[in-house]
């Protein structure tokens, strides 16, 4: 086998949902070369690299659970409105019933359990679908927010800031970078390499052969390579900034979640669900008690986002949280996740909001109004999705996992015998 | 026979999907007035030959040449070949369940007076076209509130009403019970007498032996053979030697039965629809399992037997009543599929695609789906651990894929079908519940399928089949109990296992005195 057909078949794909979740990635570093030239080089600065992450965290926290409602079958409107509601319970927690900020963000976690388990209920006990809980939960919580804030905006006090504005803290010998940063780049490039030789251990072990030695090294090197780069930027910004608070809570929160759903059997149920509810039930996938936790989840999640919010803006306001449900919904559908539930990844919806943010941050910096910016995303969005359900219509995987086609594995060679004819058979991909 | 028109031809037929040649160079001639059966496994290309002639594949995205009535056919769509009178019924009945027989009937094709749908015109036209098929109801009746065997005749009603000329149905008796399938066979030579070209696809040999006149055999999408029924002399022997390339020297592998003791009892077990609670779906059965044992469970569709599995795997089924289980001779309560598949219950459903598989899986990850635990360690799911288990099931019972990464929707029925028994033969189970195991699949798979079930009981298993097939059961079955509108009405010993013996226990309500 040629170096060339080598080096398309293992680069980006180990696995098929490695391939897809690659695939993704590559859209996103074409959109930022594009912007990085179309800007002369604003986009990859460091503020504005770092602007990116602080204001785009909690819609990327809420992206995590909204994907795992939508696998689950389910969607979540009323994100928004719970985070804006437990924002301002948070902030009147603090300034009012001096509660320490600690605390008060426990409190908040609190608020979005149950308010969790209350829509989980009517979810998942009583049958009530979710897009109506939680349109049902949207106006409620919206209110209630106006309710109990006057709609007024309450301030909160410093501590506090430090989920939503925070940076890592300077210490160590002066290197001219940020020393915390830069050491959350090494661990990050050696997790890059201990994931590669498990990787390569794994195919083994499942009889695989792994990819060639040099193909594993030249795809350490481009990750490294980037997170070196992005690592260097993080840590050379403006006196006093460095790697977001809010971006290291993502980061862990995305890391714990893409294991849950990928390695555990608790992740595995909600596929199953979403992919077939009666079937998983019939397997023994206690169906009830998946779709309670992941409406549950999600509002937690969006608990959090909103605290994250209000501690960047520094105050809770009426307003806040208006339409994110419509920008975490956006993203894990651009990240190549299935309306019809069963589909996606956590880091496909990450890549998603983070093709979403850079769209709007690009744009903005060539000062484009938020008019155009709007028009623009709407038809990223459809056009991300049409692309998708077009190519399932033909029988291909998804957007960008067709995208990467050519490197993804032999995994779906046609079958020896031809498969059943009333599907077509042209599910069947043809490698590169 | 030369002297009867041809109605169609269709010209060395070539089909190809990126990757497979779905048929290549397949002939197929249909004479006026005459009922053709197309047979082969699944895979072989029926269904895509029909789609090429019913313009579901447009003309030019297929070689070879369609010959209807004389002249050359170029159908863009399906619209273009109803309008010329060719209506294809497909499996899946396409009957909106919320909408009446009449407005089913003309869906599409409503007749209308200054722009409004003529709704008086309609049930009349409806009366008219259900009186062809045989269709005693209201055409104000929903879909949704009558059988499946009545559904299939408005499919056909539906087809009457746009003048229909070659009628093609793809297993239309799939889903019927004996007395349903033997009205639509009556009913299909009924069409025939008036004229009316027919083209039927089906697995059930002995429909296609008692109706066709001709069988065109197709295998790998080519074409085998084109048969005369009465000219060549053909018996289902004939056309499984046809579709299969060999002799199959027997429908059912040797098997010398090891049973043991009985080891599960289900005694006076009562459950009630999960709907309407005054239905009581299964009535005071009682049954036993012995270790090693294949038991059928025979019945008209609808007696309950699916109930009767399901309720006691796991109450997956209706609301429960009363009734025990009696497990090694302990008494079980089995709240849930988790409970059941913890006590060693394991149901493989009869419906694969419906209810069995998660189809946007692949064949790893649907062997394990029904016991995570076992590839787990402290919570984490083994990858390797899930891949050797996959691979060891696909080895065992030859599972056609490259390899266990393949999504199971490629596989063909017979392949999802060892899927489905893999993932429930990984969870080890002491009883296998198996609802329709040979349900649309072709017949080496069957012979397959067949081995399996005779291998696990050998192993010490109790296997409980429920099949609407009498010679499967009796093929199969050490025991065979009869069910009848949810009573157990018969118990039968293989040496007596009759259809007639079957047929006349499933069809009466005398009560079985003792067990």
């Amino acid at each position: 086998m040629s170096r060339i057909k080598d080096l398309q078949k293992n680069l980006f794909g180990g696995t098929t949902s490695n391939a897809r979740q690659f695939g993704m990635i590559f859209t996103l570093v074409a959109i930022v070369l594009i912007f990085q030239i179309w800007t002369d080089g604003l986009t990859l600065r460091s503020d504005n690299l770092i602007a990116l992450f602080q204001q785009n965290s909690y819609i990327l926290i809420l992206a995590i659970g909204m994907l795992m409602v939508i696998v689950a079958g389910h969607i979540d409107l009323s994100v928004g409105s719970i985070a804006a509601f437990t924002g301002i319970l948070v902030a009147k927690s603090m300034t009012e019933w001096d509660l320490p900020w600690p605390a008060a963000i426990v409190f908040g976690l609190a608020i979005g359990a149950v308010i969790g388990a209350w829509q989980g209920f009517w979810v998942a006990y009583v049958g009530v679908p979710a897009f109506i809980v939680t349109l049902a939960g949207m106006l409620l919580f919206r209110g209630g927010n106006q309710f109990i804030g006057n709609a007024q905006s309450i301030p909160v006090p410093e501590g506090f800031r430090e989920i939503g504005s925070g940076f890592l803290p300077e210490f160590g010998p002066n290197t001219g970078y940020n020393n915390a940063t830069l050491l959350l780049g090494l661990a990050a490039a050696a997790a890059v390499v201990w994931r590669e030789i498990r990787t390569r251990n794994t195919r083994r072990a499942m009889d695989a052969d792994p990819a060639p030695m040099w193909v594993s090294i030249l795809r350490m090197a481009i990750m490294v390579g980037v997170i070196a780069f992005a690592s260097l930027r993080f840590a050379s910004g403006r006196v006093g900034t460095s790697f977001p608070i809010s971006g290291i809570i993502l980061l862990l929160l995305v890391i714990a979640y893409s294991f849950y759903t990928r390695n555990t059997a608790g992740g595995r149920h909600i596929y199953a669900v979403g992919g077939n509810s009666r079937a998983a039930e019939l397997s023994g996938v206690k169906l009830k008690r998946v779709n309670f936790f992941v409406m549950m989840n999600m509002s937690v999640l969006a608990a959090l986002a909103g605290m994250i919010f209000v501690a960047r803006s520094a105050a809770s306001g009426p307003q806040d949280g208006n339409g994110w449900e419509l920008d975490a919904i956006a993203a894990v559908f651009i990240g190549g996740a299935a309306v019809a539930g069963g589909i996606g990844t956590i880091s496909g919806s990450i890549v998603g909001g983070l093709v979403m943010a850079v769209l709007n941050n690009g744009l903005q910096l060539q000062g484009v109004g938020t008019d155009k910016v709007q028009i623009i995303k709407g038809l990223v969005l459809l056009l991300a999705v049409a692309i998708d359900v077009y190519n399932k219509s033909q029988g291909r995987f998804s957007i960008i996992g067709s995208l990467m086609r050519p490197f993804r594995r032999e995994d779906s060679a046609p079958p020896a015998s031809p498969p059943d004819a009333e599907r077509k058979p042209a599910k069947a991909a043809v490698s590169g | 026979m030369s002297n009867v028109p041809t109605l169609l031809e269709m010209r060395s037929i070539t089909k190809e999907f990126p990757g497979v040649k779905a048929l290549s160079d397949v002939n197929l001639v249909v004479r006026a007035g005459e009922i053709h059966a197309i047979c082969g496994e699944n895979g072989a290309g029926k269904s895509t030959l029909m789609k090429v002639l019913s313009g579901v594949y447009p003309y030019g995205s297929y070689d070879g040449q369609i010959v209807y009535q004389g002249s050359e056919s170029k159908f863009s769509d399906i619209r273009a070949s109803e309008n010329a009178g060719i209506v294809i019924i497909h499996q899946e009945l396409a009957l909106i369940p919320g909408m009446s027989i009449a407005e089913n009937i003309f869906l599409g094709n409503e007749p209308r007076k200054r722009g409004a749908i003529d709704w008086k015109a309609a049930n009349r036209m409806a009366l008219d076209l259900m009186a062809r098929v045989g269709l005693q109801e209201d055409p104000d009746t929903l879909i949704k509130d009558i059988g499946v065997g009545k559904q299939q005749l408005v499919e056909i009603a539906k087809a009457f009403a746009k003048d229909v000329k070659l009628l093609i149905l793809d297993e239309p008796t799939a889903a019927l019970n004996e007395a349903d399938s033997r009205h639509l066979l009556d009913l299909l030579r009924g069409f025939r007498s008036r004229g009316i070209t027919s083209i039927m696809i089906s697995h059930k040999l002995n429909e296609i032996e008692a109706i066709a006149d001709q069988i065109t055999i197709l295998r790998d999408g080519r074409t085998v053979e084109t048969l005369d029924v009465k000219a060549d002399g053909v018996d289902e022997d004939r056309i499984v030697r046809g579709m299969v390339g060999r002799e199959l020297s027997s429908r059912f592998p040797d098997h010398t039965p090891k049973i043991g003791d009985v080891f599960f009892e289900v005694r006076d077990w009562n459950v009630r629809h999960p709907i309407s609670a005054d239905r009581q779906v299964c009535k005071n059965e009682s049954f036993v399992v012995r270790r090693g044992e294949i038991v059928g469970f025979a019945g008209l569709m609808g007696a309950g037997r699916t109930e009767l599995a399901m309720s006691v795997f796991g109450r997956s089924y209706g609301v429960y009543e009363s009734g025990t289980i009696i497990k090694d001779g302990k008494e079980i309560v089995l709240k849930s599929v988790a409970d059941a598949i913890d006590n060693g219950l394991a149901y493989v459903s009869e419906d694969r695609k419906a209810i069995g598989l998660n189809l946007l899986d692949d064949i790893k990850s649907s062997t394990v789906a029904a016991k995570l635990s076992k590839i787990s360690h402290h919570g984490v799911l083994s990858e390797v651990e899930e891949y050797q288990a996959a691979e060891a099931y696909r080895k065992e019972l030859r599972t056609k894929a490259p390899s266990v990464d393949v999504g199971v929707s490629k596989l063909s029925g017979g392949n999802q079908q060892k899927v489905v028994l893999a993932k429930w033969m990984f969870t080890d189970p002491d009883l296998l519940i198996l609802d329709e195991p040979t349900r649309g699949i072709d017949v080496g798979a069957k012979y397959e399928i067949y081995g399996i079930i005779q291998r696990l009981a050998d192993e010490g298993k109790g296997v409980v089949v429920i099949s609407s097939e009498l010679p499967e059961l009796i093929g199969l079955c050490d025991r065979i109990y009869t069910v009848f509108e949810g009573a157990i009405t018969g118990e039968i010993a293989r040496a007596d296992a009759t259809p007639e013996n079957l047929m006349k226990q499933m069809t009466s309500t005398k009560k079985l005195a003792t067990r």
